[in-house]
């Protein structure tokens, strides 16, 4: 406000690695430093970190079921995910994804409920179509805001997140959706709309297909199209994708309806696949996780896959080590917070990979832009 | 209207103004110099859990309030480090920092897990001092204006004073003019002999002290108890009130103003209307987003802010 008039001059972009394009060595590397420091914590709070992490990991993959449970908490951060990494790859910091999975929730249990003669085939889709469209609203918003508005989408988003949640809480707090005064959550959804499960006898339904064609649908976009080049352009250095004819706003636009509408998505294969029905407490936090799981991944969709199945195991195998050791799942916490900061402050990584040159210098953040 | 004449909601409006205020007025100075800080939401948390675990083991609340101050300037001493010396992007750093300190789920991340091994599942001591309300003499006995602005919990005063001082500070002094040099075009600020990454260094210890306060403020000022995952999103409405206002103190204070006043008036309209509760918990939010959309077009970052400064050889 103050400081205006002399707008400084563009700094000239150092053409660099950026930190989301450094090599898989340095996310595992991590991934293994936050583990070493994670180790460091359970000791020093006298557990034996061997037997918490034995036990985590028979939470995680022992068996047919405690795996298949692992694919479920990882699903939705998969679906999730690939959008919030798409926006990512357009230097759009996109923190909508709560906002998106829980409207998706709302609205195809909406549907499953609203729609009770009307055959699977013809319902699973139809539920699903509106997921995705609430979300996608829910992503057009913040996308018009910041393309034609200016408004910071990190705000925006957030901000749309926590008045989601509300909206959430308030249909199921004896609102409309609730089924009775005495218990915060819907009626169940026709049996119609459920999604066939992948696995008997477990919470897997064929919602997982979904995963990993989608990311290889985002990743043909975003590699292999001329709009999905110019995307990526545009979160390297608006400006010279705006020099070079992207039409910088309408994908901006593009980018977060999109992201909008698999986000939505994801919060609808919730619902049809695995919990039949809105309940207080459904959101989870899924959102706000895939945030930080396609951080993780570097904004690749592949990547998403792998970074969701990471945190699929710390949820599901951290309720077993907190099961078997006592020991609070808030350790899982720090690490997951660790494997993140490591990634960012990859300098560490590539100084104990012994130097090797490239990784080192990270520059040019995806969010370069992030609050002009 | 009766709803608007009421000291209550003046006064709890002020009440829940100074938290993320003192965050938003710490950002400024962070982002002024460049580095974007997202993390306020986790150095609150610290400073919180950490100015209960003080005031309850010293019986000071004032001394508890001091170290929060410290934990959230050491907190972020994480963000600085790697923005300005691994040179990492400091959106995902800051990102980190709030999941190592909060987590992802009710369990807290590391301030929770602090918690539980200190005190247990019992939570915080219920002995745990409280910082005092100061009646101002004088004020006191004037009607309406004495029931709002006096009696408010110390820190609301100094908060007062901080605002003017980090205003001038950034504004009036040639230490301002330094540090928002650095984060419009750090190489010419350099060229000039200008400290960059020590001043940078200094607008980060700022956030997190400011933030650690903010946080001390909810632990110890409002309650006497810390709980995980109290701050609740104010550290990333204090980000939204750094952005509205312009990166200006008086500006973020007044747009976290606006936030308290909305959010007061929700607690009263929730006791006093029909209106279902958690529709009227929406307005706050989405109201920043329409004043954000009605002023937006007018607020320029500093254009340095957020990226990474690579010195020249």
């Amino acid at each position: 406000m103050s400081v205006d008039g002399a707008s400084a001059p563009a700094q000239a972009a150092v053409v660099r690695p950026a930190w989301h394009e450094a090599g898989w060595v340095h996310t595992v590397g991590a991934i293994l430093l936050a583990l070493v420091v994670g180790t460091g914590v359970l000791a020093a709070s006298g557990t034996n970190p061997l037997t918490a992490y034995a036990a985590l990991l028979s939470g995680a993959f022992g068996g047919t079921y405690a795996l298949a449970t692992t694919l479920v908490d990882s699903l939705p951060l998969m679906l999730v995910g690939v959008g919030v990494a798409l926006t990512f790859q357009a230097g759009l910091v996109n923190i909508g994804g709560e906002a998106q999975y829980v409207i998706g929730c709302i609205a195809a249990a909406a549907v499953g409920i609203a729609l009770p003669h009307l055959a699977p085939a013809a319902h699973i889709p139809l539920a699903l179509l509106a997921a995705m469209g609430a979300g996608a609203v829910l992503g057009l918003v913040p996308g018009v805001l910041k393309a034609y508005l200016n408004v910071n989408e990190v705000v925006s988003t957030l901000m749309l997140s926590y008045a989601t949640v509300y909206f959430g809480h308030y249909l199921l707090e004896q609102g409309p959706m609730s089924v009775s005064i005495y218990e915060n959550q819907s009626a169940p959804i026709a049996q119609t709309a459920v999604l066939p499960l992948l696995l008997p006898g477990t919470q897997l339904s064929w919602g997982l297909v979904l995963a990993p064609v989608l990311a290889v649908a985002v990743s043909f976009f975003l590699y292999r199209t001329t709009t999905g080049f110019g995307l990526r352009m545009m979160g390297h250095n608006p400006r010279a994708a705006r020099y070079a004819g992207v039409a910088v706003a309408p994908l901006t636009v593009l980018a977060m309806t999109v992201s909008g509408a698999l986000g939505g998505l994801g919060g609808g294969v919730q619902i049809l696949g695995n919990y039949h029905a809105l309940f207080d407490g459904f959101t989870d936090n899924y959102g706000f996780t895939a945030f930080v799981v396609a951080l993780m991944a570097r904004n690749n969709p592949y990547g998403v896959l792998l970074a969701s199945l990471l945190f699929g195991t710390l949820a599901n195998g951290g309720s077993a080590m907190q099961a078997t050791t006592g020991v609070s799942p808030a350790i899982l916490d720090v690490i997951e917070g660790l494997i993140i900061f490591f990634i960012a402050a990859d300098r560490i990584v590539a100084w104990m990979l012994g130097r090797r040159r490239g990784g080192g210098a990270t520059a040019q953040p995806a969010a370069a832009e992030v609050a002009s | 209207m009766g709803f608007f004449a009421n000291p209550v909601l003046w006064a709890s409006t002020l009440t829940l103004t100074v938290p993320i205020a003192l965050a938003a007025i710490g950002a400024t100075f962070s982002e002024r110099g460049g580095v974007v800080n997202i993390a306020m939401e986790g150095l609150m948390e610290v400073g919180a859990l950490i100015a209960v675990v003080v005031a309850a083991a010293t019986r000071d609340a004032w001394l508890g309030a001091a170290a929060g101050t410290a934990a959230g300037a050491l907190a972020a001493v994480l963000l600085g480090w790697a923005s300005l010396h691994l040179r990492a992007d400091q959106i995902v750093t800051g990102m980190a920092v709030n999941v190592l300190f909060t987590g992802l789920t009710s369990a807290g991340g590391l301030t929770g897990f602090l918690l539980v091994a200190l005190y247990g599942q019992n939570g915080t001591p219920v002995t745990t001092p409280q910082l005092p309300l100061w009646r101002i003499p004088g004020l006191d006995a004037v009607p309406f204006l004495g029931q709002v602005l006096s009696g408010q919990i110390a820190v609301f005063y100094i908060f007062l004073a901080l605002l003017v001082a980090a205003q001038f500070a950034l504004f009036r002094t040639r230490w301002g003019l330094r540090l928002r040099s650095v984060g419009e075009n750090p190489h010419a600020a350099d060229s000039l002999g200008v400290g960059v990454i020590g001043l940078k260094w200094q607008g980060v210890l700022i956030s997190g002290a400011l933030s650690g306060l903010a946080g001390a403020y909810l632990s110890i000022g409002t309650l006497n108890l810390y709980n995980t995952g109290m701050v609740a999103g104010r550290g990333f409405i204090a980000l939204a009130a750094v952005i509205v206002g312009g990166w200006n103190p008086a500006g973020a204070a007044l747009v976290s103003l606006v936030f308290g006043f909305l959010t007061a008036a929700t607690y009263q309209l929730q006791t006093a209307s029909a209106l279902p509760k958690n529709l009227v918990l929406m307005i706050p939010y989405l109201v920043t987003i329409v004043v954000l959309a009605a002023f937006a077009r007018r607020v320029r970052a500093p254009a340095a802010d957020g990226v990474v400064y690579e010195p020249r050889a």
